[in-house]
């Protein structure tokens, strides 16, 4: 099947420097695909397809009804990136988590950063994601943020920015492992020749990060994954990575507080649990301290994970960072704290809270992205150049009456990957989100989840949206 | 191990097993149809009484017909004992359990799962041959469920109470099925013994796959009274009450560490008390009693046993 009818486009692509000129370290992939029939990678494609389907890689959807199973759409052309590249980002990444990490241990603590006045303070007691009842934590080893997902694209002129961290339960990672499992069968041969990062070992990476959590005199501790249970969205998530780790996936009514430790009911009576990985947001793991309506998470877990009887990852309280607005001072923390330049850019952001980017915004509300700065998967968003004037109106009115609440950014141009539409190759948008685990040491799992967007010309990528995936290459030295 | 999981996976093999059964009723009758004499009336409604839902299938379907029963029995979502739903209850209890069952046995559910689902939308359920296929299908991956699972999974406490729900339900079938030659209406009282008499016998040990282990066994004869025998009381028959209620026993006492013949949880008590009556009862002693009455009251006492494993391992009231 070839590739010379490619039209890479106006665009960034990933595989192509031009039409009909592949990036040096695609060449062997691109080859491999020239070779076949078009048949042929029609087969592939449906084989990589129904391997997931019986596998039974699937995400919840709650919109129709009672939370229907869907596969997350996977193309077969993967996204390369060379090792330099890698090793750019993967430094600034590593900063990136540190000047994080270093932020929310600040906050909830001595507020040097407000005091100074880097950060407008009432913009955090402001956000939703600042939880009075952690402050004065100390969480084991001063870390905050053991699993991050952060999401990146890149625009036209190839430049990565950093689009958001997700610093309380980032999900995608399960897609990562089983892509790759698909992949490897998909394209035996181009795994063979080219030397490509492998991706398999991030279950141990997590477990490792975890144990570390552990108080040092436990030589057996009991690590749990916490689920909200099989309806929630990222279900098939959570048991994998509870398979892949060789731990217990538990839910809230598995738990108990008592004798002042978390325990959960066995067969055989209580039993203590050490650490908890939890797939729960913060304001619903104790209903005791958060949302006293929550019946998912474990009454009393609070006040075991102050007493240091309990740990947990990532910690609660990190969704402070996950705030769009907090976002926007990242680089400021970097410099902060480490007194580095940033390595990584954001994507410029506009504040609507300080009135004269509430003014630039509202003028120009037809070429900006407008984003809530609590919600995620691509809820509560304006894109402006798609947008119509109603819908521009409403937006510019509830970002006059709640002004902190907003951001907005320019659209930017993502770059673009080859994807199989029936008998030809298209370009499709993607992003990229690479997973972090702080633990020791800072570990990145080389390459990370790439979605795509399959309706054509569209940006938005999300899985909720209609996006896809592809595996992502990081190829060694 | 977390009670919700054991709980889960006890009721995912449950549902496995029952799924087969089902099967295995609908599909004796249908064999028995193809040899009965025409002219004879077909008996469905007996089918839906050993179920124990026959008021259920009144209120919603009325008469007891071929497809009606079928339609019931196989793929009407809404009753929960139907085959499409034993799938669905099966494919959610291991779905919540993936972490803990080895990825084969979750794939061999999810494609059971799929394949009944499959089935039961295309409408291709309608003619005999493929009714008769699709119930070889089901039987067969039940099969090869359990399979799956004696060869991928560890045989620990979770693998018991695995066993313990798939011998349960196995037992309370296997006497299921014995019933309905109870309620199968012969025309009348000199064809007792007669040639149809005894194709039903061999329809009956057939849905239980017992007919050419019960040949084997020495007697040869197909007689009422030895069919029952080697249904309720053979020692090495899988599908025998006595073998399951011994099996399930055993696995009962790996989990709790104590001895067979001692007890300290009620469910214990309960069961090993059923497997001593077994081990000690003749078929004479039944016939005494009458095979409905003895098949009815061991039934409540399976029921009972399943109540009291609840109660000991997977009840979650909070703890004060």
């Amino acid at each position: 099947m070839q590739f010379n009818d490619y039209e890479p486009g106006d665009f960034y692509d990933e595989l192509f420097v031009a039409r009909g000129q592949p990036r040096p370290e695609a060449v062997p992939l691109i080859d491999r695909i020239n070779s076949l029939s078009v048949e042929e990678v029609q087969r592939r494609q449906q084989a990589a397809q129904i391997a997931l389907f019986k596998m039974g890689v699937t995400f919840n959807v709650y919109s129709d009804g009672q939370g229907t199973e869907r596969i997350f759409p996977f193309d077969i052309i993967p996204r390369i990136v060379s090792a330099q590249e890698w090793e750019t980002l993967e430094q600034g990444l590593k900063q990136r988590i540190y000047a994080l990490n270093l932020f929310i241990g600040d906050v909830y603590g001595e507020q040097k950063i407000l005091r100074d006045s880097v950060i407008p303070a009432e913009l955090i007691f402001s956000a939703t994601g600042f939880l009075k009842p952690c402050i004065g934590l100390e969480p084991p080893g001063g870390i905050w943020c053991h699993i991050t997902g952060t999401d990146l694209v890149r625009d036209r002129d190839g430049r990565w920015y950093v689009l958001e961290d997700n610093l309380r339960c980032p999900s995608g990672v399960s897609y990562v492992l089983e892509n790759r499992r698909v992949m490897k069968s998909t394209f035996p041969l181009v795994f063979n020749t080219m030397a490509i990062q492998p991706v398999e070992d991030y279950s141990s990476h997590l477990l490792e990060t975890l144990l570390n959590l552990a108080p040092e005199h436990l030589s057996d501790p009991t690590v749990v994954v916490l689920t909200p249970g099989i309806y929630n969205s990222a279900y098939f998530e959570h048991s994998f990575l509870a398979q892949q780790m060789g731990v217990e996936l538990v839910e809230g009514r598995d738990l108990v507080v008592q004798d002042g430790y978390l325990q959960m009911r066995t067969t055989k009576g209580l039993q203590r649990v050490d650490v908890v990985y939890r797939r729960i947001d913060d304001d619903f793991i104790d209903p005791l301290a958060f949302r006293a309506d929550s019946l998912l998470g474990v009454p009393g877990l609070m006040d075991v994970y102050r007493s240091g009887r309990v740990a947990i990852a990532n910690a609660l309280g990190t969704g402070v960072a996950d705030d769009k607005v907090i976002y926007s001072y990242v680089p400021q923390m970097i410099r902060y704290y480490l007194n580095e330049e940033p390595i990584l850019s954001n994507v410029p952001t506009y504040l609507c809270w300080e009135p004269q980017q509430q003014k630039h915004v509202l003028a120009n509300l037809d070429s900006l992205v407008v984003k809530a700065a609590n919600e995620s998967g691509g809820y509560g968003m304006l894109v402006g150049p798609h947008a119509t004037q109603q819908q521009r109106e409403e937006f510019a009115e509830r970002i006059k009456a709640t002004p902190r609440n907003y951001i907005a950014q320019p659209t930017l141009c993502l770059s673009r990957v080859p994807t199989l539409f029936e008998n030809h190759f298209e370009g499709c948008h993607v992003d990229l989100r690479p997973y972090i685990l702080y633990g020791k040491q800072i570990y990145i799992n080389p390459g990370g989840l790439t979605r795509v967007a399959l309706r054509k010309g569209s940006l938005v990528v999300n899985s909720s949206q209609g996006g896809g995936s592809k595996d992502t290459w990081v190829v060694c030295k | 191990m977390l009670s919700r999981v054991a709980d889960s996976i006890y009721w995912l093999n449950r549902y496995v097993e029952r799924a087969e059964n089902v099967a295995r009723f609908v599909d004796v009758n249908l064999n028995l149809l193809l040899d009965s004499p025409t002219g004879m009336a077909q008996q469905w409604e007996p089918i839906v009484l050993t179920t124990g839902d026959l008021p259920v299938f009144k209120e919603r379907y009325g008469t007891a017909t071929a497809d009606n029963v079928i339609q019931f029995l196989t793929v009407d979502g809404d009753y929960p004992n139907s085959i499409l739903s034993c799938l669905r209850a099966a494919r959610e209890n291991a779905r919540s359990v993936r972490e803990v069952i080895s990825s084969e046995m979750w794939q061999q559910v999810n494609s059971f799962y799929l394949m009944v689902t499959e089935a039961a939308q295309s409408g291709t359920l309608r003619d005999l041959s493929s009714l008769l296929r699709f119930f070889e299908e089901v039987k067969m991956a039940s099969h090869l469920f359990a399979g799956v699972m004696n060869a991928t999974m560890t045989h620990n406490e979770g693998w018991h109470f695995g066993q313990i729900g798939r011998l349960l339900e196995r037992a309370d079938k296997t006497a299921r099925i014995l019933d309905v030659k109870y309620f199968i209406l012969l025309p009348s009282v000199k064809d007792v013994g007669s040639t149809l008499d005894e194709l039903q016998w061999i329809a009956l040990l057939k849905s239980a796959s017992a007919y050419e282990m019960y040949r084997k066994r020495g007697l040869h004869r197909i007689t009422p009274m030895d069919v029952a025998e080697f249904l309720i009381l053979e020692q090495e028959f899988p599908r025998s009450i006595r073998f399951c209620v011994m099996q399930a026993e055993r696995s009962l006492h790996q989990i709790t560490g104590t001895r067979i013949g001692t007890w300290q949880t009620p469910v214990e008590r309960a069961l090993g008390r059923l497997r001593t009556d077994l081990d000690y009862l003749t078929i004479e002693d039944i016939f005494e009693k009458g095979l409905h009455e003895f098949l009815d009251d061991l039934q409540s006492r399976m029921n009972e046993v399943g109540k009291k494993t609840f109660e000991t391992f997977f009840a979650l009231e909070a703890v004060s």
